[in-house]
């Protein structure tokens, strides 16, 4: 790719993971990004069409489906307007279930978060080490739900599983072995000089922008705004728990890095709180088949940020309309943003840092020379190594750190 | 509910067609119901004045004869407004309001695509969520749409 030639590359469109999969088309020249164009809904499943024709429970298992990984999230958010509407008070006990896993689930994305983030900058060894604590709360995960994901833990009027002394014993004892390795993350991303060459001022969005954007979750609060669903409308057992909300003024990647491991050692706090102050009680309270007419609007912090789904029912036991907001569909404004006048070195990380799942399929990416007109096919993992190499050229290189800290800390 | 009770307060006094259409359902929750030629003037005095600073979405509804959308506002301190607009189905046209949450594009798009509403000063763009040669008078989140088997 020289630098004399303009591109337009098309890049995505499809990953099936979420609602709201994304194609950016981007206008180069040379190495430097001129602009972004964003074409989103190649995979919209149509979910909320079908919520209308399903009853309230089949509901609660297919809302769950809309994201993999913040399945947790989506089924809480519905259920929460769903109860509202029907005036159920749920047991305490179920809203400390339903806040534990909740904030497992956060564990789990932020883990995996990591993970996709040093793989995409080329610091594989700490791919493989998030990864590897990540099976720690995904068996806790299994344990508690019978699920790695999808948990189908929430019915409508509380949860459908308690969690035994021994799960409670066995949960305190993951977080510690996490909370140790997170503890040795954060380490690396406050001292390790590559890491920081290379995602400082990397994906800058202003605290304005991020405003005026109307981002959400870890990508706003790294531009220094303080909203978190958790404590600004709380929902199940938070209004009685004490955390702090993580914010960074970096504005750029490496803030967004630093926000989600902070907010691992958040997510501990809060769920060795959840556990001692879990009040003993039933799990569930009987909801009608029926749902009285209604409306409702449910938000809820996801990983990737503040969730909406807005209910209105009609008497009968099908809702009459389901919306869903997940967040990426908020934060995918900002990366246009985020991209302009960047290196398209920078463009996996960028993307990667709003958390997308973008990196669970395999793409295509085709280059059309806009001044000869000729095309060229690049994969994916192609660009990927282009960014690797090109940063090594540009003086950054994991070579010696992955070296280095694999095998460390054990 | 002091918070709430005082929004609900403000928007009566300054704009008197809202008597009697704020209702507060619970704690950090209002819905109001305005007509479409005020909507703006609410919209904008609920951000500029009552510092709703940030668009959670927008949501369409198919109530029978007409269409109608409610836009969700929050505050910082996690109240919701939700602030709805109805309009017929023959001519289902509202104002954009990228002016003032530029954010809102794709919410609007959605709009366009799903309920088929027309949004005046919506910059021509990609469409979302339908692909692009998704009929333009199939509009699949209204009632009476049904999926071609």
């Amino acid at each position: 790719m020289h630098d004399s030639h303009k591109f337009k590359i098309p890049m995505g469109p499809q990953h099936p993971a979420l609602k709201e999969p994304e194609s950016f088309s981007i206008a180069l020249k040379g190495e430097k990004i001129l602009g972004v164009e964003i074409r989103l809904g190649y995979n919209h499943r149509g979910i909320e069409k079908a919520c209308e024709e399903r009853s309230y429970i089949q509901d609660i298992y297919l809302i769950e489906r809309v994201c993999g990984i913040c399945s947790h999230s989506h089924s809480t958010c519905f259920i929460q307007a769903v109860e509202e509407i029907a005036c159920l008070q749920i047991p305490e006990r179920a809203k400390y279930i339903r806040t534990l896993i909740g904030e497992l689930e956060r564990i789990h994305s932020h883990l995996l978060w990591l993970g996709v983030a040093g793989h995409e900058i080329g610091f594989d060894t700490l791919l493989m080490y998030t990864w590897r604590d990540r099976e720690v709360v995904m068996d806790l995960l299994a344990e508690l739900t019978g699920n790695r994901v999808n948990y189908a833990i929430n019915t409508i009027g509380g949860v459908r599983r308690d969690v035994s002394e021994q799960q409670a014993l066995d949960v305190l004892k993951a977080v510690d072995i996490l909370e140790e390795r997170t503890k040795y993350y954060i380490g690396i991303a406050t001292t390790e000089t590559s890491i920081i060459k290379r995602l400082l001022g990397v994906g800058v969005l202003s605290h304005e922008d991020a405003l005026r954007l109307d981002a959400v979750g870890p990508t706003a609060r790294a531009s220094g705004v303080t909203r978190d669903v958790r404590r600004d409308d709380p929902y199940a057992a938070y209004g009685s728990l004490s955390f702090d909300v993580i914010t960074d003024n970096h504005n750029d990647v490496y803030g967004r890095t630093l926000v989600r491991v902070k907010e691992l050692l958040e997510s501990f706090k809060i769920i060795r709180q959840v556990i001692k102050d879990m009040p003993a009680g039933p799990l569930s309270v009987k909801a009608p088949r029926k749902i009285p007419a209604g409306e409702a609007l449910s938000r809820y912090e996801a990983p990737r940020g503040e969730d909406m789904h807005y209910i209105k029912s009609n008497g009968t036991e099908k809702p009459e309309r389901v919306k869903v907001r997940a967040p990426t569909l908020a934060n995918v404004q900002a990366v246009k943003h985020m991209l302009k006048d960047r290196y398209l070195a920078d463009m996996p990380i960028v993307i990667a840092a709003i958390d997308p799942c973008f990196s669970c399929t395999d793409r295509l990416i085709s280059v059309d020379y806009l001044d000869t007109n000729r095309k060229q096919i690049i994969k994916w993992q192609d660009l990927h190594a282009y960014s690797i190499a090109w940063h090594r050229r540009h003086g950054i290189d994991f070579t010696k750190l992955n070296k280095e800290t694999r095998g460390a800390g054990f | 509910m002091p918070q709430e009770e005082n929004i609900k307060q403000e928007l009566i006094k300054k704009f008197s067609c809202l008597e009697n259409r704020v209702n507060i359902t619970r704690p950090r929750r209002l819905f109001l119901e305005v007509d479409p030629a005020d909507f703006e003037k609410v919209f904008v005095f609920a951000k500029n004045d009552l510092n709703f600073s940030h668009l959670i979405s927008i949501t369409g509804l198919d109530e029978q004869d007409k269409l109608s959308f409610m836009y969700h506002l929050a505050l910082d301190s996690g109240i919701v407004l939700n602030i709805k607009i109805s309009v017929s189905k023959e001519n289902p046209v509202i104002r954009t309001v990228t002016g003032y949450f530029p954010g809102a594009e794709i919410y609007e798009r959605e709009l366009a695509d799903l309920f088929g509403a027309r949004i005046d000063g919506l910059p021509p763009g990609n469409r979302y969520p339908l692909t692009d040669d998704w009929p333009k008078d199939q509009f699949p989140l209204r009632k009476d749409w049904k999926p071609i088997v």
